[in-house]
């Protein structure tokens, strides 16, 4: 018997992955998945890459396959997009506000400002404190997108979600 | 030209790759905390930018390689790394010395490969450069530091630069395959990227007080695969288990 597969479901299914290191924004949220294409009972995911390196990826790819087989969809195959280049100009508003609500200070600058190259950027609010007295700690934090941040108000250190 | 393309993406891969394994060598080793953060950073971004280069050249030689078979199954003199990438760690000055050669090469590199009209080169060389672009600031920051630090630190970062400048013109040394990718609009003119790292090179060293040594033999090969001895017994330890159990897998 051939199982009927239910496209919009999985399509909404498959945009709602969280992103397995900040669980709050979806790798649509992301502006991670670009596309997904249906042909018969077969399925090509595109999704482009954050950071080179970045380990969360291939957990990204594995999510993907997992949820189609679920779905009944069994021949997968994810594909790499590298253009155009995955900016952090692609988060929505919302998104931004969830990472702040996580306690992660989302990007500041597009990143078309060459300020966001600079040693100290534009200032960066204290996601918990709202407190703009914030000092880098570090420009390489946990992950490869993001810096490490310390508000001086309320003496918490913070992520920061790098402009990239 | 297809030959070329391939031979390129190899180059570019394998520097990637080296200096990647050199980086995570420091791993659980650097001086502070943040800095062990930093460079395994840097070493990841680094790795994911061989393994996009090493998947390109797989599908521009059709033959059903992996990444994987790139690097675990070539020797020595199948690397084409420039020879910066695979001195040793040294100390921490040497390791940011190393650094700041090899990103301020790269960024301007990759600055003129995202004009490349291969259109996978280009876009891979406009994601490179935003990492490149971290990769230098941070390892800028650090040669002016050490230089304008202690006694200590700038005997160290001048013993570094002593240490690995004779290397540096290997970066430069174009060869045909070179020249061709440069007529075909693929590739990325050396001799036009070389001023603009003279200069950024004179300007960091001129802020942290280190002079840039003179009438030095500079030692060449890594087109032609030919290398220091550093990348022998960096490569045995990095394939020993592939070479030992071919094809396993976690």
């Amino acid at each position: 018997m051939v199982q009927v597969i239910n496209q919009s479901k999985i399509i909404e299914r498959i945009k709602n992955i969280p992103d397995p290191e900040i669980p709050v924004i979806s790798i649509s949220d992301l502006g991670i998945l670009r596309d997904i294409i249906f042909s018969e009972d077969k399925a090509e995911v595109f999704i482009t890459p954050t950071y080179s390196g970045c380990p969360a990826m291939k957990a990204i790819e594995d999510e993907i396959v997992a949820v189609m087989r679920e779905e009944g969809v069994e021949g997968v195959k994810v594909k790499m997009v590298y253009s155009p280049v995955w900016t952090t100009d692609w988060l929505s508003e919302d998104a931004k506000e969830r990472l702040r609500a996580y306690g992660i200070a989302p990007p500041e600058n597009t990143s078309f400002d060459k300020r966001a190259l600079a040693i100290h950027p534009k200032e960066i609010k204290c996601p918990r404190c709202g407190s703009v007295k914030t000092v880098m700690v570090s420009a390489f934090g946990s992950t490869a997108c993001k810096s490490l941040y310390k508000c001086e108000q309320c003496l918490e250190p913070f992520d920061y979600f790098k402009c990239h | 030209m297809q030959n070329n393309l391939y031979t390129y993406c190899l180059r570019l891969g394998d520097t990637s790759l080296i200096l990647s394994q050199r980086l995570g060598e420091w791993c659980g080793h650097g001086p502070i905390l943040e800095e062990d953060i930093a460079m395994t950073n840097i070493s990841l971004d680094l790795i994911g930018q061989s393994r996009a280069f090493y998947t390109y050249a797989c599908e521009l030689e059709g033959k059903g390689k992996t990444e994987d078979d790139l690097a675990y199954q070539r020797g020595e003199r199948q690397y084409y790394n420039i020879l910066l990438v695979e001195q040793p760690n040294g100390d921490f000055a040497k390791t940011m010395m190393r650094q700041f050669l090899v990103s301020s090469f790269q960024y301007y590199f990759y600055t003129e490969l995202k004009s490349s009209n291969d259109k996978t080169l280009s876009a891979l060389a406009e994601k490179s450069l935003k990492e490149v672009a971290y990769h230098l600031r941070h390892s800028g920051e650090w040669i002016k530091r050490l230089g304008g630090g202690t006694e200590e630190s700038k005997q160290r970062i001048t013993n570094a630069l002593n240490e690995l400048w004779l290397y540096s013109g290997d970066m430069f040394d174009a060869d045909e395959t070179d020249m061709e990718m440069v007529k075909a609009g693929t590739g990325v003119d050396l001799l036009k990227i070389k001023p603009m790292w003279d200069k950024k090179v004179a300007e960091i060293f001129s802020e942290s007080g280190l002079e840039i040594p003179q009438n030095v033999f500079m030692v060449k090969g890594s087109r032609t695969g030919r290398h220091t001895e550093q990348l022998g017994h960096l490569l045995a330890e990095m394939q020993t288990l592939q070479r030992t159990y071919p094809g396993s897998s976690w």
